[in-house]
């Protein structure tokens, strides 16, 4: 019990990063998932059987095949490999996932910081900003903003995501900080009058990381669903670019009879995001020991 | 072993397992109540003195904790071995208990009538009405004013003494012919806990009870108790009528916790048992002879190899001591 | 009580500034000139000017905006580009099918999200347990537009119990899969939210005198653990409200549902701006709403907040 307490204290971080490591069930398996998505997807190259936008000579043989040994997926309308359009695709969602996150991240994070840090009328207005923002529903707002954009690509769908995600962290770390701020530790820094910026990045920011990991984690996961969102309703990557959210687009329109073409892409999103759902708990259980029942 | 007592607690075991290992929080505690008697229980915090009230009433917290063996006989009847379903039927009625701490005890978001009430209608099964109704009436009878009125509060609007006296209509609304008090009045203010300590012993009389009062606060004791029990990392100590153990403490532990007593001086009284050295024990690392060794100012070399047993040393005076 | 409602109404305000503000901007900021994009690159400079000035579009921003929140302060969100309607006319049409769905999706969230939970925590650490974990991690890992689609044929094409698309006419079949679809994801926050809620307070002292009362075990959990309980779920359900609505458009199109997120999608197809701006608008607005009604109903469940004022 008291050692569950003592780690309890907020700085477990330190330990985290000092090799301390305290697995868990979480850690281990939500690694394991990614481990596999990651390898898929950076392999890639490698591992797909076929090239994926190649249209094979003499069609009619090969389009819409049901799964089977040469095409373990089947293969869409053009008779290209399905294995080989979701292992591509894995590389763009988990770019699109990933890069957003980072991007997202900072931008949340010095806002969320300043907000609670500074409080009054600088945490009026930047919360304010976050509310509103949060106040539409993530997706509807990306729609919205896709449609301003003129062409969704690549490059729109990160933006769009960006734009809507950052709000996460910042509200959460807002909250971390303002408890921070009444912990005894951070006062007699205050009061031993460090000056703002050491007193943000030196001691506010180290004492937010495990929360900013944790929230990275479920962001990661978050994005893929969202550009899953996007590309299904054809608002993602366009051709010949893959995603899973367009492989399901492609798919969706031969649902009920060529189900496998929505099947696979699914699953394929379904275990990436558990991966980083299990991961996320994990991490939270370690570096939260509060949160653990 | 004791006859015509209303409970017999024989070598009960209560252990937690937790990740660190098994504590033994009660191991092998033997006490007795007679009907209408008080029994002091008395130890610093973490002696197992709250753990073998909530035994009794089988509210051990499973997981980690978990009785492992011992009897609890209550009017003839052995309480480990009944069926849940009876043993529900006991608490609250025949066996009651009152907490610590009003403030956390009393659930923030229902009236304190509806708390006092439903037990009532629980276990008597009348209507709604007539349940408010008694539950008024024994909001009453822990002279709580205006009881009408206050019944329809929530415990976040009474004072901490009132929460006490709703914590014990609850605990007294059905007539239990035991009551077990663990720190009733720790958690109140020096002037609210005479009264409160008062308004306990004129109920007892009133309503021939018998209580068990768990303290660390050796006034209260010396007040009310007929019979005390001192308790020592999980184990009983002590045993002794109340006269017996002021006049004459055997064990070094009593003799500790008594010498940091202050001498009785009015209005003091309230002083915490923290002038024993040393550290209360860890229960997952004791000593394998007397427990209290460590920090026993007569220890001698006999007193590590093997644990004493407890002995009547005088006619219904046990210690755990091999000085005694 | 008055002043809670009134404060809580009250920073609702500013966020209902901001909220319009994007709106506006989004509209305005608009790369592309929608007047333009309608009448194709060849048009009559002279009627495209006509045009725009019709809609307000070759006014300065501020003047614009100041237009803008007049209009809306009267119901008027403009005329859409593609059919020339009122978009309020077009919102209010698709409003009543999403609302539906939204409210049976959380009903479906609250019901086997909620019973999960508690089943979960008062079986914690059993394989019951982990069965319900595991089942709620799945329902927030799985995009819901596939669930939809995997519920599609399982239910409507292999078993046949329930039609695989469209409104029905408002028929209750027709509301079951969509309905789940849109649910799944909630249910499963809220399973997690109810377990760890409700373990946390079965922790607490006055669950134990609730116990010492002899009171049933039914009546311990059900009475003094959820009530106690449910107020972080009744948050979590008033911000789930949001992340439903998110799924909305998805669900919605997967089963050719004609609500405003389908109109949303279509719109943004058509380039059809003010359609696609006011039904954004009124998503917000529904959330906001929504988290309004959650706060207000939490005071009602929690005398510590009704009873301060």
């Amino acid at each position: 019990m008291s050692e569950g307490a003592r780690r309890g204290t907020g700085r477990s971080v330190r330990g985290f990063f000092s090799g301390k490591w305290q697995w868990s069930l979480g850690i281990v398996l939500g690694s394991l998932i990614l481990l596999f998505s990651g390898v898929m997807a950076l392999l890639s190259t490698l591992l797909a059987p076929y090239d994926p936008t190649r249209i094979p000579e003499g069609l009619q043989g090969f389009s819409l095949l049901p799964p089977r040994g040469d095409h373990w997926f089947g293969t869409d309308l053009l008779g290209r490999d399905l294995l080989s359009r979701v292992l591509y695709g894995a590389r763009i969602s988990l770019l699109i996932g990933i890069v957003v996150e980072l991007v997202v991240t900072p931008i949340g994070v010095i806002i969320g910081l300043f907000a609670g840090y500074f409080g009054g009328r600088m945490d009026s207005v930047l919360m304010r900003t976050t509310d509103a923002v949060m106040a539409f529903p993530a997706l509807v707002l990306a729609i919205a903003l896709t449609a301003v954009l003129e062409q969704p690509g690549l490059l729109s769908v990160i933006i769009v995501l960006t734009a809507v995600r950052w709000t996460t962290v910042a509200r959460l770390v807002r909250g971390q900080v303002l408890s921070l701020r009444e912990a005894e530790h951070i006062a007699a820094i205050v009061a031993l009058g460090a000056g703002k910026g050491r007193i943000i990045f030196r001691h506010l920011l180290p004492n937010c990381l495990a929360l900013i990991l944790v929230a990275m984690t479920f962001g990661v996961a978050s994005n893929i669903l969202s550009e899953a969102g996007l590309g299904f309703l054809g608002l993602g990557v366009q051709p010949p670019m893959v995603s899973w959210g367009s492989l399901l687009a492609e798919g969706a329109v031969y649902l009920t009879v060529k189900p496998w073409l929505c099947v696979f892409p699914g699953l394929a999103i379904t275990c990436t995001v558990l991966g980083f759902h299990v991961l996320g708990d994990g991490l939270r259980d370690v570096l939260d020991p509060r949160l653990r029942s | 072993m004791r006859n015509g007592s209303l409970l017999t607690v024989q070598d009960l075991r209560t252990h937690f397992f937790t990740g660190e290992g098994v504590v033994r929080a009660v191991d092998g505690v033997t006490l007795s109540v007679r009907p209408g008697e008080t029994l002091g229980l008395v130890g610093e915090s973490g002696c197992g003195k709250t753990v073998t009230a909530l035994s009794i009433l089988r509210l051990v917290p499973d997981p980690p904790g978990r009785i492992v063996g011992g009897t609890i006989c209550f009017d003839g009847r052995d309480l480990l071995r009944l069926p849940e379903e009876e043993m529900r039927s006991i608490r609250g009625c025949a066996i009651s208990m009152i907490f610590q701490e009003p403030m956390t005890s009393l659930n923030p978001v229902f009236t304190v009538g509806e708390q006092v009430a439903e037990g009532i209608r629980h276990h008597q099964k009348v209507s709604r009405r007539e349940a408010w109704d008694r539950a008024v009436e024994v909001l009453r009878r822990v002279k709580i004013p205006d009881p009408a009125r206050r019944a329809y509060e929530y415990p976040h609007q009474l004072s901490g003494g009132l929460r006490q006296r709703v914590m014990i209509a609850m605990a007294l609304a059905l007539g239990p012919r035991l009551l077990i008090a663990d720190e009733p009045t720790t958690a109140l203010d020096v002037t609210i806990q005479a009264q409160i300590i008062e308004l306990l012993t004129g109920l007892q009389e009133e309503m021939q009870m018998a209580v068990i009062l768990i303290t660390h606060d050796l006034g209260v004791i010396a007040e009310t108790a007929d019979r005390v029990v001192v308790m020592y990392a999980g184990r009983v100590v002590e045993e002794a009528s109340a006269e017996q153990l002021f006049e004459t403490p055997l064990h070094p532990y009593t003799q500790g916790l008594l010498e940091s007593l202050p001498k009785l001086e009015a209005g003091k009284r309230h002083r915490r048992l923290t002038a024993i050295p040393g550290l209360i024990p860890n229960l997952l690392d004791l000593p394998t002879g007397c427990k209290f060794a460590p920090r026993c100012p007569k220890v001698v070399g006999d007193c590590w190899p093997t644990e004493p047993d407890l002995r009547e040393v005088r006619p219904g005076h046990w210690a755990r001591c091999i000085l005694a | 009580m008055r002043g809670y409602v009134l404060s809580r109404c009250g920073q609702a305000v500013p966020v209902l500034f901001g909220v319009t503000l994007i709106t506006f901007l989004l509209t305005h900021v608009a790369l592309g000139d929608p007047v333009r994009a309608m009448m194709g690159q060849r048009a009559d400079p002279e009627v495209v000017a006509r045009i725009r000035a019709e809609y307000g579009l070759d006014k300065p921003l501020w003047h614009r905006y100041a237009l803008y929140m007049g209009k809306l302060l009267v119901g008027d969100l403009g005329y859409s580009y593609r059919q020339g309607r009122p978009v309020s006319a077009t919102l209010a049409e698709r409003l009543p099918a999403t609302a539906r769905l939204a409210v049976a999706a959380m009903v479906v969230a609250l019901v086997l999200g909620m019973t999960a939970g508690i089943v979960a925590a008062v079986r914690h650490n059993t394989g019951v347990d982990l069965l319900m974990m595991t089942l709620s991690l799945l329902g927030i890992s799985t995009p819901v537009f596939w669930l939809g689609m995997m519920l599609i044929l399982l239910f409507a094409v292999s078993l046949g119990w329930f039609p695989i698309s469209g409104y029905g006419d408002g028929a209750f079949g027709h509301l079951v899969l969509p309905a789940l679809t849109l649910g799944a994801l909630q249910a499963g926050y809220i399973a997690r939210m109810t377990r760890s809620a409700l373990l946390e307070v079965l922790r607490q002292e006055y669950v134990r005198t609730a116990r010492a009362k002899g009171l049933k075990e039914r009546v311990v959990i059900l009475k003094h653990g959820l009530r106690n309980g449910i107020l972080p779920i009744l948050t979590l359900a008033g911000i789930g409200l949001g992340d439903l609505l998110v799924g909305a458009p998805l669900t919605e199109t997967v089963f050719a549902w004609p609500g405003l997120g389908r109109l949303l999608v279509a719109a943004v197809g058509n380039r059809d701006l003010p359609v696609v701006l006011g039904a954004t608008l009124l998503f917000a607005l529904i959330f906001l709403a929504a988290n309004l009604i959650v706060d207000l109903v939490y005071a009602l469940v929690d005398p510590r907040v009704r009873l301060t004022e």
